[in-house]
């Protein structure tokens, strides 16, 4: 049964995502919430980590926490999806665990 | 339901060095509140998280409690699996010789000393969070 993995811290300030994506397994997922949203945004320096893993990774971004940072949906690098609150607890049940990158 | 079937696998991760902020502390006080109820406790020490387990912490000039011999007494509260990441002692120029030797007694085996230290690689790391019930990071 796969993990959900989080991430709240930025990856510009933070090694968390970067941790968290040497330990994905196979078919789990990575939500970016909080200040790890900004490592979502097109044309950032971490888009090549993310799309590294993509192929074994479903990859989320909690929307609220973009709109609050001015980043617009389009802003998004493909391949990472836009969840709500709803979405976030829908991963949270879809999955066995969740590990948390402070 | 009998104990066994009550019995989850619990991982603490820790993956920030000691003292610069409270979570090292809180969570050895975690860990030591699961271990009474007898449950699968592993400790994962990921990123600077391994030098919670560095031999030779003196924190007299800085004026807090040196916790680090607490590590050394979990075997005694039955913690016995403390994972340390191999590549996360290697990036920061550590080597397992740099770590608190810490052992527990097994009682299964005419109360033989044994390390409690696991050197785990990135990719074995991730095949442990992956088997665990319940997950707590700090």
């Amino acid at each position: 049964m796969p993990t959900l993995h989080t991430v709240n811290k930025s990856p510009y300030e933070r090694s968390s995502l970067e941790s968290c994506l040497d330990h994905v397994a196979e078919g789990d997922s990575v939500l970016m919430f909080e200040d790890a949203v900004v490592g979502a945004r097109r044309g950032g320096k971490f888009i090549a980590t993310l799309k590294a893993e993509r192929p074994s990774c479903a990859l989320y971004v909690l929307g609220p926490d973009l709109a609050a940072r001015g980043i617009k949906p389009a802003d998004i690098a493909e391949g990472i999806s836009v969840v709500d609150y709803g979405g976030f607890v829908d991963l949270a049940v879809a999955n066995a665990r969740v590990c948390a990158w402070l | 339901m009998s104990e066994q079937a009550n019995r989850k696998k619990f991982l603490y991760v820790n993956r920030r060095a000691p003292y610069g902020t409270i979570y090292a502390l809180e969570s050895l006080e975690v860990v030591l509140i699961g271990a009474a109820f007898e449950q699968d406790v592993s400790l994962a020490f990921i990123d600077d998280g391994v030098y919670q387990l560095v031999a030779g912490q003196d924190t007299a000039g800085v004026g807090m409690k040196n916790f680090s011999k607490t590590y050394r007494a979990l075997g005694d509260y039955e913690v016995r699996k403390l994972y340390v990441e191999r590549e996360s002692l290697a990036e920061r120029g550590l080597t397992v010789e740099d770590l608190m030797p810490i052992t527990y007694e097994d009682e299964d085996d005419d109360y033989a000393e044994k390390p409690s230290i696991h050197l785990t690689d990135r990719s074995e790391m991730a095949r442990l969070i992956a088997e665990q019930d319940v997950i707590l990071s700090f």
